[in-house]
């Protein structure tokens, strides 16, 4: 008697369709509605910078220093020192990072010591800029006596994005699925082995992505770098890295005063003038293609890894 | 309880062929009954149905192979199981034979029921009786699962080859005596050896029970006096 | 006609004959109880056979191995041999403790915390302690090779696979390698099928070409004891069954030891079984024997699927 009771009658199937299908066309109509809005005032946001900023862009825009006239000034001192100052920052946040988060993930013991260590790693990602900036500037700048340089700048924006490093490696490792690694260990590998051989590659992706969102963050970040003083009327280039004579490399760059494109844009934009304003839209526009181009690369290179293993 | 199958049709298989062997056994058994009976007490109507009714016997053989043939193969039988399948194929084929020996039998009960007879027989009966004993041993063996029923049966069939031994001594003196006599005793002679062989195979039967139950033979015993 | 016909119409004798089927028809619906006599016939038939005499010596031999993961103790008292170039097959219902044994033999439990051995696996000839704490668990693991139940190969192209375990263990001449690989893949009859395209990645073979270069790569560093978790549970029945044929001709030079959930492979592979059940070994015995005859009433009930 209960069994029969349960049965639907063939009726209700249909409201049942019915009201899910209409549930599911709301749903799906409010995400529509919401990225709409989003993208859209993202839109209106590029679209002003391009409406303003579109008209200075020109080959002199990007080679010329920066001037006291709006129409002859420049970002070429500023997107110099961006770059220089990235690869600065991806030197050391890479290799650090990667390295911290392969340790807590791998060798670490599994004790207090070690959760402790980790919570804070996780806790400093949410750390405000300008404290880095702060500490920088004691530190290195002052108490190393390193100078408001490149090389500073570079670490101290390093230190910024190691948590995200350290984060992004760890999740990457940590999905990598167990079998692999029993496997690695059935064949004989020690510890090294097992890491260098096939976490490692496996977890490229991962930790590219990671490394991606770091430098993003980085390429944009203000607060810690005028901390440490860099200056805004930069009208010279930082020595060059190549030399014609023996050790055809030098690294005096690293300890050259310099100026970012941020701060750059920040400079102009505190002008009354008004054509200054269009040149720190023109900047900007130069600095989200910047940064499409960086995120473009390390994407492509992910896209290679992956073609590799797949 | 860990006696049955988890699977219960599995279970309800192999009963229905342990039945369809306690079945034939005992179709068997009436034939023999019959066929002995139709010997002694001269009756041609007896014999000729026992004659009708080995088809019957021939039918049920199948019925056992087929069904078993199909549990080795929906099944894949282990142990216990496997044995009792693989056993009741040729425990089915022995009682086959014994029922082809009843069906001669009831043959020559025909024959001979139409001449005057010998002598009163007693060993042929006597020989006839153990036969019916000895198949009767061992089915009841079968049902009971029951070593000792088993080895019973099977020292017993040395009784039967000394009866058949001194009974073709017998005979032969009958035909050498008189030659009208050869024909009704080449009749006896073979009812003596279709007893003599029906011996041989319950005692295979025995032995097929026997590795159904042990998993192990027989044959490696020493062959003791008899119990 | 019907026996009845001819009972009436014959003599006396065939009216007892008539009983007697259905009253053994209905002594039969008793189940099939433990055979009477058994016991004093068992030892009546003195020329029982005795388990076969074991092969000249053991390749392994386990001494009282306990485990435990944590507080819980998964092995009890094990003690086998594992005889020297045959399969040795581990059976039991699923939790009886065959896979933790199986990870005993190369020290797959240190990877994780918490675990401890007792007692002694013995590799021969040299008779060290595999699970004694002085003994490093890469010794195991470079001896002994293990191929999984899901199929592992690493996100790498084939021939990196198969080589993975040379490289590991510090060979560096190219041609030693491909000589090796060449071997190793011919001995797990994968050889034709990739032989042109080694340098593709190894997910884009099947699952049963997969478990085989799992098998190949296991193989490449010529290890002394192979052990197989239960290799074919993930695969469809022809890639079982030419796995099935791989192992067969394998044993000719390696000692095997394979847990598996299905008994027909068992049966149909190895030579040896051993029989678990919550941690302990009920019985083990040649392989025939456990399937046509085996000694416990557990063994036997398991196999023939009265159990649970």
């Amino acid at each position: 008697m209960a069994t029969s009771a349960a049965r639907l009658p063939p009726a209700d199937y249909g409201r049942l369709i019915g009201r899910a299908r209409r549930v599911d066309l709301i749903f799906a109509g409010a995400g529509l509605l919401v990225m709409l809005v989003a993208m859209g005032m993202l839109m209106a946001l590029i679209v002003d910078l391009a409406v303003d900023g579109m008209g200075r862009l020109s080959w002199d825009f990007l080679t010329s220093f920066p001037s006291r006239r709006p129409e002859r000034a420049g970002i070429l001192s500023a997107w110099v020192g961006t770059s220089l100052v990235m690869i600065v920052t991806a030197f050391l946040a890479v290799p650090l990072g990667v390295g911290a988060g392969l340790y807590l993930e791998e060798y670490a013991p599994k004790n207090w010591m070690t959760d402790v260590i980790e919570i804070n790693v996780t806790n400093l990602a949410g750390v405000p800029s300008i404290i880095y900036g702060l500490l920088a500037l004691g530190l290195f700048v002052y108490a190393f006596g390193l100078g408001e340089t490149i090389l500073v700048a570079g670490m101290v924006l390093a230190l910024l994005i190691l948590p995200v490093v350290i984060v992004a490696t760890r999740e990457a490792i940590r999905s990598i699925p167990q079998e692999v690694r029993e496997g690695a260990y059935a064949l004989g590998a020690d510890q090294w082995q097992t890491v260098r051989m096939y976490l490692l590659p496996a977890a490229r992706p991962g930790i590219l992505t990671g490394t991606i969102v770091g430098l993003a963050r980085a390429i944009g970040e203000t607060a810690p770098v005028i901390t440490i003083g860099a200056l805004t009327f930069i009208a010279f280039l930082p020595p060059a890295p190549v030399q014609p004579g023996f050790p055809f490399i030098n690294f005096e760059w690293l300890n050259s005063p310099f100026t970012l494109m941020p701060i750059q844009m920040f400079n102009w934009i505190s002008r009354p003038q008004a054509a200054f304003h269009l040149n720190a839209a023109a900047a900007g526009l130069v600095l989200l293609v910047m940064t499409l181009l960086m995120n473009g690369l390390a994407i492509y290179i992910r896209y290679r890894i992956r073609k590799g293993m797949r | 309880m860990p006696n049955d199958h988890t699977v219960k049709s599995y279970d309800q298989q192999i009963n229905l062929l342990t039945r369809k062997i306690i079945e034939m056994g005992g179709v068997v058994e009436q034939q023999l009954a019959a066929a002995i009976d139709a010997l002694t007490n001269r009756n041609m109507d007896l014999a000729a149905r026992v004659i009708e009714q080995d088809d019957r016997v021939d039918d049920l053989e199948e019925e056992i192979d087929t069904l078993a043939i199909r549990l080795f193969a929906t099944r894949q039988p282990m142990a216990v199981d496997l044995r009792l399948i693989a056993m009741a194929m040729k425990v089915s084929n022995d009682l086959e034979r014994i029922g082809d020996y009843a069906a001669n039998i009831a043959k020559a009960a025909a024959r001979l029921a139409k001449v005057p007879p010998l002598k009163p027989l007693y060993t042929i009966p006597r020989m006839g009786q153990i036969a019916q004993e000895m198949v009767k041993g061992v089915l009841d063996a079968y049902v009971d699962r029951d070593t000792q029923k088993v080895l019973a049966v099977w020292h017993r069939d040395d009784e039967v080859d000394e009866m058949y031994n001194s009974l073709f001594r017998e005979l032969v003196t009958y035909m050498l005596e008189d030659p009208r006599n050869i024909s009704t005793c080449i009749d006896l002679l073979f009812v003596a050896k279709h007893l003599e062989r029906i011996g041989d195979h319950t005692t295979n039967i025995a032995e097929k029970i026997h590795y159904m139950i042990h998993g192990e033979r027989i044959n490696r015993l020493p062959r003791a006096a008899s119990a | 006609m019907s026996i009845r016909q001819a009972q009436r119409s014959g003599g006396v004798e065939v009216e007892a004959r008539e009983v007697e089927a259905p009253e053994r028809a209905e002594r039969l619906a008793v189940p099939m109880a433990e055979p009477k006599g058994l016991t004093q016939q068992r030892t009546q038939a003195a020329a029982a056979p005795e388990p076969r005499a074991e092969p000249a010596k053991p390749k392994v031999e386990i001494r009282n191995l306990n485990f435990w993961y944590g507080d819980f103790q998964a092995l009890k008292d094990i003690s086998i041999p594992v005889g020297e170039r045959q399969v040795t097959a581990l059976i039991g219902p699923s939790g009886c403790g065959k896979s933790t044994f199986l990870r005993c033999f190369n020290r797959m439990h240190d990877l994780y915390p918490g675990n401890r051995y007792q007692g002694e696996i013995l590799l021969y000839p040299d008779g060290i302690n595999l699970v004694d704490r002085r003994t490093d668990p890469m010794l195991p693991r470079l001896r002994i090779g293990m191929v999984f139940q899901k199929p592992n190969p690493f996100p790498k192209s084939i021939y990196e696979n198969v080589a993975a375990g040379l490289r590991i263990r510090g060979v560096r001449r190219k041609s030693l390698i491909d000589d090796k690989i060449e071997l190793a893949l011919k001995q797990a009859s994968l050889w034709d099928e990739v032989k042109d395209r080694l340098g593709t990645s190894a997910y884009e073979l099947s699952g049963g070409q997969q478990q085989r270069l799992c098998i190949a790569r296991t193989l490449a560093p010529d290890p002394e004891v192979l052990l197989l978790d239960e290799p074919t549970s993930a695969l469809d029945p022809i890639s079982t069954a030419r796995i099935e044929e791989l192992v067969d001709g394998l044993r000719e030079q390696y000692t095997i030891v394979i847990v598996t959930h299905n008994m027909q492979q068992a049966a149909r592979v190895s030579q040896r079984t051993a029989f678990f059940h919550l941690g302990r070994i009920v019985e083990w015995n040649d392989t025939e024997l456990i399937f046509t005859n085996p000694k416990e009433s557990m063994t036997q009930d398991y196999i023939t699927g009265r159990f649970g």
